[in-house]
């Protein structure tokens, strides 16, 4: 017979201490969103915009024009360009509260608005009632993630319920797919107010590659009212965990006109 | 088309064929349809011949109207009706002539006429029969589907899954786009199966470039194949251990996962080890160094003393001995694949059987049971699991430096199939190139559209206690199933 108890307690806590300062946060390595330096861009050049597969990069007159929440995290533009004005990075933690805060600008200054008073009362605890409209399963994998030992999210007071009649917030990853519209939207409505809307991984911020297609949508916009946005390919796990704690007021919001900062 | 066996028929010889390949041990694994250059559909059928290498490929060119196989190999039904709902085809004679992909909220491209919108389901007509349709959207963090139970107490008499909710158009995605660049669509196609569709794009689109990638380049992409492999099947393990309730089992599981996945980010900055593979070798070169030997070396020592665990836990145990058999002959018929067919006494994998990258040069013990229940099921996986550690460190002791990549151009009018043996299964690309240099058409065949017409036989007459677990051991996902 196997003492499974035994070996867990003998095993000791596997379970990271972050978000709290110095404690590893399980993302060595992990690539985030390509930076962009406006500086380094060669006037007339077009080689990131055209690789691009998703369509997150266009060429202006004066520079580029990047959206965040389009970027499938593929890298492809950082390899095309020739002066190093795309480079990557590990600016994964990209929840932001306005779609607008997800476009690049010279000064980083969109700003989100203050957040309103009723979401004070949910602070402490929150559950969640997630909805796959059509993700490629990756931020399932990374949402199952959360539950694991190293991230245990339960500490944090936020639960994953099975019905949508006990959820605060629904999170949707995928860009909507005609089939799933229906029944997200019923999850939606089956939901007691007040209630929120999170919107993760790049498709079900913008569609993604398939967005718009003969089967999909273009993820959340238009389709529900949308209150955090966390773009990634898929997000990881502590990115997750940053744009919950920030939908929570628990942590700040790092990305502002398309910048990380702190 | 390199790697196959070409051969033109007409739709009469379709039959006779299907009825020798059939006699002989044959398999058909997949058919599709395209349209050169926007003319009259061409229809191909991939099958496998006992100790052969290619792959043998029946063309049937200029019909809209074929005679449906699926009376005499049964697998092929998902993939007449899939033509019938995508291509337009028509398959006389087809067992299941309803529509398989949804599309709309649930009507069909073609569907029209049936009344419940649920033709799918058998006419039940008794009283104490009752039906349980559960999702699309289930408990708990998981995937979409539809399940419908018929059902007297705990005993399920009759089980129908209905896929597709989350059908993307995902080979279309590809349609029009630079062969070199799209090897970021198709690792999106199914995210814990990002490696194992890239290579098969990877390697179908150098066949038909008649592109060899260098050395390093192979045995790198076994290396991150296999890591893939690893932590698919640790995932797999606690996700058993959640079914059977053995809640420490579940954890440890999820944790030698999340240390698999992190090691995945730290030798490639990708969880899921995107961002690697491109046609004609890899788009970086990655550095394994000591620590990845290192780290595979104390991961494969606490994997070994969690099986030992696993296999002195009566009460897991218990749960997936006799759970969901499946049969060799329906695993067989019904086309199942990878650990599945495997643990139903099925001796294949791609990886021995029609060897690709650098597994020609490396020991590859493949596992097979005969038992095709959820206990072999797990036993085989875990098998499965000590052969990758032992791949992945010959690769990391053999690996020398050298060019990653190798030129890439291929030719329009070209085309080519990929194929490799990811941690579910056989996965398919057929690939053909326009006029134009761009991707005309690109097929995907993946393990889990397989394994989930086999899952179900697996399901029926058996009772709900049983059923997650059932499901659990069998692994499968949506998202490559759907597309």
């Amino acid at each position: 017979m196997a003492l499974w108890t035994l070996f867990g307690l003998a095993s000791g806590k596997a379970t990271t201490d972050w978000p709290r300062q110095g404690h590893n946060d399980g993302q060595e390595g992990v690539f985030g969103m390509p930076r962009y330096h406006a500086d380094a861009c060669s006037e007339g050049c077009e080689e990131c915009a055209n690789v691009c597969p998703t369509h997150a990069i266009e060429a202006h007159d004066r520079g580029l024009a990047v959206d965040y929440g389009r970027c499938i995290v593929c890298n492809l533009c950082t390899e095309a360009c020739p002066t190093g004005a795309m480079l990557p990075s590990n600016d994964w933690a990209f929840g932001v509260r306005e779609r607008g805060d997800l476009f690049w600008s010279e000064t980083g200054r969109e700003r989100s608005p203050p957040a309103t008073p009723e979401r004070i009362a949910f602070r402490r605890s929150l559950h969640i009632r997630h909805v796959d409209a059509g993700s490629c399963n990756g931020c399932e994998s990374e949402l199952q993630a959360l539950n694991n030992p190293f991230y245990n999210l339960h500490r944090l007071g936020i639960f994953f319920t099975p019905s949508p009649r006990f959820a605060d917030l629904l999170l949707v990853t995928g860009p909507v797919t005609n089939t799933m519209h229906d029944p997200l939207k019923a999850a939606y409505d089956a939901m007691p107010e007040p209630r929120w809307v999170m919107a993760v991984g790049t498709c079900a911020v913008s569609g993604g590659i398939a967005g718009g297609n003969y089967a999909c949508g273009t993820g959340l916009d238009g389709v529900l009212p949308v209150d955090v946005y966390l773009p990634g390919c898929p997000p990881n796990p502590a990115a997750i965990m940053e744009a919950l704690l920030m939908f929570l007021e628990r942590a700040p919001q790092r990305v502002r006109g398309g910048r990380l900062s702190g | 088309m390199i790697g196959t066996r070409v051969f033109q028929l007409s739709p009469d010889d379709l039959r006779p064929r299907t009825e020798a390949l059939h006699a002989t041990g044959g398999r058909l694994q997949f058919a599709y349809a395209w349209f050169p250059a926007r003319e009259e559909p061409e229809v191909r059928y991939v099958s496998s011949i006992p100790n052969q290498d290619d792959f043998d490929m029946w063309v049937v060119a200029g019909h809209r109207e074929l005679p449906s196989l699926a009376e005499t190999i049964p697998l092929i039904g998902w993939y007449e009706r899939e033509m019938m709902d995508l291509q337009g085809l028509t398959f006389v004679g087809h067992p299941e002539p309803y529509p398989l992909v949804l599309r709309d909220g649930g009507t069909h491209i073609n569907g029209n006429g049936f009344a419940n919108g649920r033709p799918h389901l058998p006419h039940v007509d008794a009283g104490d029969v009752q039906q349980l349709p559960f999702g699309p959207i289930r408990a708990d963090v998981v995937e979409s589907a539809e399940f419908t139970f018929l059902y007297v107490g705990e005993h399920i008499i009759h089980y129908q899954p209905r896929l597709f909710f989350k059908h993307r158009g995902m080979e279309t995605c590809f349609e029009g786009t630079d062969p070199q660049r799209a090897v970021v669509t198709a690792e999106r196609v199914s995210a814990v199966g990002s490696i194992a569709h890239a290579l098969a794009y990877c390697q179908a689109v150098e066949r038909a470039a008649n592109c060899e990638p260098p050395v390093r380049a192979k045995a790198l992409r076994v290396l991150v194949a296999e890591l893939e492999r690893l932590y698919n099947h640790l995932h797999y393990l606690g996700h058993l251990c959640h079914t059977t309730t053995l809640k420490v089992g579940e954890a440890q599981g999820k944790l030698l996962e999340e240390i698999a996945k992190q090691l995945n980010a730290r030798l490639t900055g990708s969880r899921f080890l995107r961002g690697v593979l491109t046609p004609g070798g890899l788009r970086r070169d990655l550095d394994p160094g000591k620590w990845l030997g290192d780290a595979l070396e104390s991961l494969r020592e606490e994997f070994v003393a969690y099986v030992s665990r696993l296999e002195t836990s009566e009460s897991h145990l218990d749960r997936l001995i006799t759970t969901g058999l499946l049969s060799e002959k329906v695993a067989f018929d019904q086309g199942a694949t990878g650990p599945i067919e495997r643990a139903s006494g099925l001796n294949r994998d791609l990886r021995r059987d029609h060897p690709y990258a650098h597994y020609p040069e490396l020991p590859l013990t493949v596992t097979t049971l005969n038992e095709g229940d959820a206990y072999a099921r797990e036993r085989v996986r875990i098998a499965e699991v000590e052969a990758s550690f032992v791949l992945c460190q010959r690769v990391l002791l053999l690996l020398e430096p050298g060019p990653i990549r190798a030129a890439f151009e291929p030719a329009p009018l070209s085309e080519g199939l990929g194929w490799t043996e990811g941690a579910r299964g056989s996965l398919f690309y057929a690939v053909h190139i326009g006029a134009d240099g761009r991707l005309a058409r690109v097929k995907i065949k993946s393990p889990s559209f397989s394994n989930w017409r086999a899952f179900p036989f697996t399901v029926h007459d058996t009772n709900m206690m049983d059923y997650a677990i059932n499901e659990a051991s069998f692994g499968l996902t949506m998202a490559g199933c759907d597309r």
